[in-house]
């Protein structure tokens, strides 16, 4: 190479960094008169991402000023988004609303440190102080930096985790009745292992799915205000409820299918199946939120029934997912606007029916006659939630700080590899002093 | 030393990615090192300095422990797997067989696929269990009914035992007299999981190590082995005596890029079994990072368990890359 063409060589890639480094610059969007709005979520595919565009839809053609996007991240049950999220939001370059779970993961993870703003104003133009349960406003409220209690996030949709779903032909030719209590539960069990039929389909792959397992007995064997007070500090960890609790658990764990470590929920809720018609299914029963519903669903399997994870009849161990408002949303008029639709009767009812969850504002559930309607599940489960006590779900964060239910979650797997009581008994207490909650 | 002009354009040419590893590479090795001494607990920065802490709190967290345990564990049976397929195939592709190309394509091109693509095609031989993609029906396991093994269990990647000496085995207590009863714990133990992901990064990292070794071999003189043979030297006794020695140099470079990977393996195991499980039996130090800064948020720690990663693999490194310059340099 000769001198010349070494100096072109070297003009050529100094203007090609140049160029490179100004584009960014020059490259603002403007699309139209209209401004573009960011709203991120983790909805990407089948009834969650239908039901979020159908609601985005409809703002965008309410409000022709402003153009809603949904920035979706796929995967995990958002455990991507929220990774990318928190950089973006530490960054001070935040969306200008984002999905979050309702409760301590919101809270603790970007209210406490100062990244977003209340939602008071919305809470009062619209309304909502009466119109979501108080179980609620408790979960989605907390103590800002002036020591007052404020709003901090709209819930959408609510969730149940505590359910068991069990295939109806199974019990009616066993001659057995779902289980009412984990004692039921045994009984129930043993008769099905006799049959040949694993009684409890697990998938662990993402260790939550058997958190929300012991989660549920923790429920059942300490109510709703026992179960409350783990959280809290009330309840003590160390007690012999939660021992009885951690020994009902390792026996239930002795029902599950071998495989549950190489399984997402929605494969071991498949085991609930049968492979053709009449031959018997892998599994009779599987404990899984209520979005197993549509999952069944999806695989157009309708032999199956529902009910309350045994011993938790009357409580609703609730996940919701919320949006909220940033500090450093640039377009905060619009995302007030987008939030203001999301928390109202007529949008809760655009979503929830695609989600296969209940809306959480106690006004909707009867959504207009042309549009798509709540699943029998779906009315059931609206009709519990008007009467049941409510408590914040661990594993879907709304109870405690991620860090703490990371612990609690290596806790568990630890557990269930080796199942032995007093170690994980140690570990949760643990768990709750490193949280600064339990003395 | 004069500035000539092809000097400067060299310089100029450099400076870009001089100052680009220097920001990017080790400027934030430098920031995740600070990160590691601080408390940073939450989403919000928090620079209280906190000395140790972090590190004295991931070494006495039994995760961590587990961690370091199935490091061992892998980097031995990987790089050990690898060695040995890599180099017998090596020696039978050597044997002037006809469509050499061929077969060195189809060995070597495993490794062309990325960790992730052999994980989830490792995960559909290892468990099928579960029903397929579009509602396949669940198959039954076919590397069990080709060992002839019962084809119903299906314990690959679902095992979360750990075999390890029992302290009450008669070795366990020899163990114990002789005062090595710190052996016999499942800390030192192998996770047998571990082995179905030892035997996917194998599957995946022989043919790479094969084309090392081929590239050794045809640099070995031809002469040297005639003459070894009209010495009367078995065929067994040349591969002992004379190929083998002179593939030392080839050996160590394949233990250390074998040795690095396997250190930093991450995308295999979580697609493979999700990154921990069964249990924390196919763990590694890299999933537990991720997961204590981005699901926990507690950043110091996090960057601790990166630091730790980063020294145990320039230990490996380091010495490597010295002693291969120092050759260059007696050339």
């Amino acid at each position: 190479m000769n001198l010349v063409s070494k100096r072109i060589v070297a003009i050529l890639s100094v203007a090609a960094i140049v160029a490179s480094g100004c584009s960014s610059s020059s490259g603002s969007p403007s699309a139209g008169a209209k401004t573009e709005v960011e709203v991120v979520s983790w909805w990407t595919t089948g009834g969650e991402a239908s039901g979020f565009n159908a609601i985005i839809d409809k703002f965008n053609t309410d409000n022709p000023q402003w153009h809603v996007t949904n920035s979706a991240i796929a995967g995990g049950a958002g455990s991507n988004a929220q990774a990318q999220l928190q950089n973006r939001v530490l960054n001070g370059n935040p969306p200008d609303s984002f999905q979050v779970h309702m409760g301590h993961e919101l809270l603790d993870t970007y209210v406490t440190p100062g990244y977003m703003d209340n939602l008071d104003d919305l809470y009062q133009q619209n309304g909502w102080t009466t119109q979501f349960p108080q179980g609620v406003l408790d979960i989605v409220s907390a103590k800002g930096s002036d020591g007052k209690t404020h709003y901090y996030s709209v819930p959408l949709d609510i969730h149940r985790a505590n359910m068991l779903w069990y295939n109806k032909t199974v019990f009616t030719a066993n001659n057995l009745t779902p289980p009412k209590t984990w004692a039921d539960f045994v009984t129930v069990a043993q008769a099905l292992q006799a049959k040949g039929i694993t009684p409890l389909a697990v998938g662990d792959s993402g260790i939550w799915a058997n958190g929300m397992l012991l989660e549920s007995i923790l429920i059942a064997q300490l109510g709703a205000d026992g179960y409350d007070g783990l959280w809290t500090g009330k309840t003590d960890w160390a007690s012999a409820d939660v021992t009885t609790a951690l020994n009902t658990y390792k026996q239930v764990l002795g029902f599950i299918n071998s495989d549950h470590a190489s399984l997402s929920w929605d494969q071991a809720a498949d085991y609930l199946i049968p492979a053709s018609a009449g031959a018997q299914p892998k599994a009779a029963m599987t404990l899984m939120g209520d979005w197993a519903a549509g999952e069944f669903g999806a695989k157009n399997f309708t032999d199956y029934g529902w009910v309350a994870a045994p011993g938790t009849d009357g409580i609703y161990d609730a996940l919701a997912d919320s949006f909220g408002l940033p500090s450093k949303a640039q377009h905060k008029d619009a995302a007030k606007a987008f939030l203001t639709l999301l928390g109202s009767a007529a949008g809760q009812d655009i979503f929830n029916p695609y989600k296969g969850s209940i809306p959480a504002n106690s006004t909707a559930g009867n959504p207009p006659a042309d549009a798509k309607q709540y699943s029998d599940y779906q009315k059931w489960a609206m009709g519990e939630w008007k009467t049941d006590k409510i408590v914040p779900s661990l594993e879907h964060g709304a109870a405690a700080a991620p860090s703490w239910k990371g612990a609690w979650e290596t806790a568990v797997t630890a557990f269930v590899a080796n199942p032995d009581v007093p170690t994980l008994q140690a570990a949760l207490a643990q768990a709750c002093k490193d949280a600064q909650v339990c003395k | 030393m004069r500035l000539t002009r092809d000097r400067a354009l060299a310089l100029a040419f450099l400076c870009p990615s001089v100052l680009l590893i220097a920001v990017f590479v080790y400027g934030l090795i430098g920031w995740t090192g600070y990160i590691s001494l601080v408390r940073w607990a939450t989403l919000k920065p928090d620079y209280s300095f906190v000395g140790l802490a972090n590190f004295q709190e991931i070494f006495s967290s039994f995760r961590f422990q587990d961690d370091i345990r199935n490091t061992i564990v892998f980097t031995f049976f990987f790089v050990m797997a690898c060695l040995f397929v890599g180099l017998l195939l090596a020696n039978l592709i050597d044997r002037k067989i006809r469509a050499e190309g061929v077969f060195r394509t189809i060995y070597l091109f495993p490794m062309a696929i990325s960790f992730i693509v052999t994980g989830v095609a490792w995960k559909w031989i290892l468990a099928p269990g579960q029903p397929g993609l579009g509602g396949h029906p669940a198959q039954p396991n076919g590397i069990n009914q080709l060992l002839g093994l019962d084809p119903a269990t299906n314990k690959w990647l679902t095992d979360a035992s750990v075999a390890f000496i029992s302290p009450t085995s008669q070795v366990g207590q020899i163990l114990h007299d002789v005062g090595l009863g710190f052996l016999t714990s499942p800390n030192i133990g192998i996770p047998v999981a571990m082995l179905s992901v030892v035997l996917a990064a194998a599957w995946q990292m022989s043919g790479f190590v094969m084309v090392l070794y081929l590239s050794g071999l045809r640099a070995i003189p031809e002469e040297l082995r005639e003459a070894a043979r009209v010495d009367g030297a078995t065929e067994w006794m040349v591969f002992r005596r004379i190929t083998f020695p002179l593939l030392l140099p080839i050996t160590l470079s394949a233990v250390i890029i074998l040795g690095h990977i396997s250190l930093k393996i991450y995308d295999l195991t979580v697609a493979l079994t999700g990154g921990a499980g069964p249990g924390f039996a196919t763990d590694t130090p890299a999933n537990n990072m991720w997961q204590t800064s981005f699901r926990d948020a507690l950043f110091g720690r996090g960057a601790s368990i990166a630091i730790v990663m980063l020294v145990v693999i320039a230990v490996v490194v380091v010495p490597y890359l010295v002693w291969t310059r120092r050759q260059e340099v007696s050339e």
